[in-house]
């Protein structure tokens, strides 16, 4: 059974297209991550599925629902947690709890929902007073003190240091245990990897990529490789189209001549070889795991040229 | 669907709002200051320097001390609404505090009435302290038969400037600029609308300008309860026709123009500002 149904999705703003065209489909029990850069999407998606936004067109099923009703019974069934969202400053962690869930068909009781997100010891402290992952942990509490079928998550990790992330991944374990589905954008790869059942990649609007996380793994398992090339243009240009025989996304960055290879080895021997006998000299050598923005611009090439 | 069990009924949904929103209130001491305390200081500055005087009237002298304990609870009322939400309901605007709640199932209408109720509260609380004060300490005369009037008149005028303060709040571009805009329309009005010293002989136009607008008319019908010869024990009709139809003015403005979401450009959209540079870099 479908929790969400997404057919055609069109948003825009004035003249740009924020999400171009979307199709998902996202099973119930499942938790599914949405990723790709600031600007891709992701943000607008998850508004109109939680009936924030207002689409421009397409087709939105969630829960049985049009979210752009704005049901009530939606609302009850669905947890939401955003980064644009505030709480009042004035009243304590438990107070804000126990008044938030009051307005839910079946809240949890607000010792457990602190328990759950580690905020058992803050309970009496102002919400004005939280440090910065604290209150993402409220918001977590208050995304789920209504004991939804389904959550939103935007971006619930960013802030966290690494034990604090490291919880609401278990957190999240744990409520997926219970049943519920999870929507999550993140830019952590290996947030998506952790916690994700089905991974959906966007960029410029459009879902490019969508798969398991070990399938994104598979496709974005390259190394990145970058070199200093010294001599002038024309070993420059040699060095350039030598790169490009060796892997992909070859780009030019600040003087350094970067490419993706699934074949490390191979692909410094290659390089290193055609600088002895060229007598170019090769500096400043690096191999890395790609960064995330590298996986998506390798994601987004890759789509691009299919 | 009913293994979700049964909803919280409306009435428990209000009384947590108002209870929430004066709970809100009473824990921010620059509004309880300007609220509460300042009229009360008011009250006790304008005795000691006016206290003995007297302010003519069509039904004979009264002191001057009678008269500020009346115009004084009015504007304390004033400020616990329309002060109030001009000031808070922006800040909740710009916190997202408004775009969570619509992301819950509260129903949007309890939302926007817990503000005001709560307002109205607060109102009751601050204006009786004026009274009550101004009957111990200035010998102020309440006549029993006048309060059903006195209290009339003090609903349609606390209600009336809620539902003004709810429409200035969708006016207001940002939080910051909410106590100008809030203090810079009510405060003139104030000065022209007898609250802190009675007008003697006011060109006719000051008094033609006051009486449009709701606030001359509510603070001195409310006043006229509390006349110490002659309290009126019936309402003034046409002042409290203009504070009505501004009141139904205002509730329709706020109806139509309430926003969850700041505005574009101001400081809370900011961040997606921000986010859209970090990528461009």
């Amino acid at each position: 059974m479908s929790a969400i149904t997404v057919e055609n999705l069109v948003v825009e703003y004035g003249d740009l297209r924020a999400v171009d065209r979307l199709d998902l489909d996202i099973a119930s029990g499942e938790v599914y991550a949405l990723l790709g850069e600031n600007g891709a999407g992701k943000t607008s998606t998850i508004e109109v599925l939680e009936g924030l936004r207002t689409r421009t067109s397409g087709s939105v099923r969630v829960l049985g629902h049009d979210p752009a009703d704005a049901s009530r019974d939606l609302r009850d069934r669905i947890g939401i947690v955003l980064q644009s969202t505030g709480v009042e400053r004035q009243i304590t962690v438990a107070e804000a709890v126990a008044l938030y869930g009051a307005v839910y068909r079946r809240p949890r009781p607000v010792g457990e929902v602190l328990e759950l997100v580690g905020l058992g010891d803050r309970a009496e402290a102002r919400c004005g007073t939280l440090s910065g992952g604290q209150r993402r942990r409220l918001d977590l509490a208050l995304g789920i003190v209504g004991s939804p079928e389904l959550l939103f998550l935007d971006e619930p990790t960013t802030g966290f240091d690494p034990s604090a992330r490291r919880r609401a991944w278990e957190l999240v374990d744990a409520l997926r245990s219970d049943g519920m589905t999870v929507v999550l954008t993140t830019h952590y790869l290996d947030e998506a990897e952790h916690l994700a059942d089905r991974v959906g990649v966007m960029s410029a609007g459009r879902l490019i990529v969508e798969g398991t996380p070990a399938d994104l793994q598979r496709r974005s398992g390259r190394t990145l490789v970058s070199f200093r090339c010294g001599g002038g243009k024309d070993e420059l240009a040699a060095a350039t189209r030598l790169a490009e025989t060796l892997g992909n996304r070859v780009r030019l960055v600040d003087g350094r001549i970067e490419l993706l290879t699934a074949e490390v080895t191979a692909a410094l021997h290659a390089l290193t070889s055609w600088a002895v006998e060229q007598r170019v000299d090769i500096d400043s050598w690096s191999v890395a795991q790609p960064s995330l923005e590298q996986v998506f611009l390798d994601l987004v090439g890759g789509a691009e040229g299919e | 669907m009913s293994d979700r069990g049964t909803w919280p009924g409306v009435g428990a949904l209000i009384l947590t709002q108002v209870r929430h929103q004066v709970r809100l209130f009473l824990r921010v001491p620059i509004g309880l200051f300007f609220t509460i305390a300042l009229p009360l200081i008011m009250l006790v500055v304008f005795n000691a320097v006016f206290g003995d005087s007297t302010v003519a009237s069509p039904a004979g002298e009264w002191p001057t001390r009678q008269f500020y304990t009346g115009a004084l609870a009015a504007f304390t009322a004033v400020s616990a609404t329309y002060t109030n939400l001009a000031n808070t309901v922006p800040v909740r605007r710009e916190e997202g505090i408004l775009k969570r709640w619509r992301s819950t199932p509260l129903p949007v209408p309890v939302l926007i009435l817990g503000q005001m109720l709560g307002a109205l509260v607060v109102a009751v609380l601050g204006a009786l302290l004026l009274l009550i004060v101004g009957v111990l300490a200035y010998g102020l005369e309440v006549d029993a038969a006048a309060l059903p009037n006195a209290l009339l008149t003090f609903i349609v005028g606390v209600l009336s400037f809620a539902a003004l303060g709810m429409a200035i709040s969708s006016a207001v571009s940002s939080a910051d600029s909410a106590p100008a805009v809030a203090n810079a329309t009510i405060l003139p009005l104030a000065f022209i609308s007898n609250i802190f010293i009675p007008l003697e002989d006011p060109p006719r136009w000051l008094d033609l300008l006051g009486d449009v607008f709701p606030l001359k008319p509510f603070a001195e019908s409310f006043q006229a309860s509390f006349h110490p010869i002659d309290p009126a024990t019936t309402p003034d009709a046409s002042a409290l026709a203009v504070v009505a139809l501004w009141g139904v003015l205002g509730a329709v403005a706020a109806v139509r123009t309430f926003r969850f979401d700041p505005t574009p450009g101001s400081v809370s959209s900011g961040r997606r500002r921000q986010r859209g540079r970090q990528r461009s870099t």
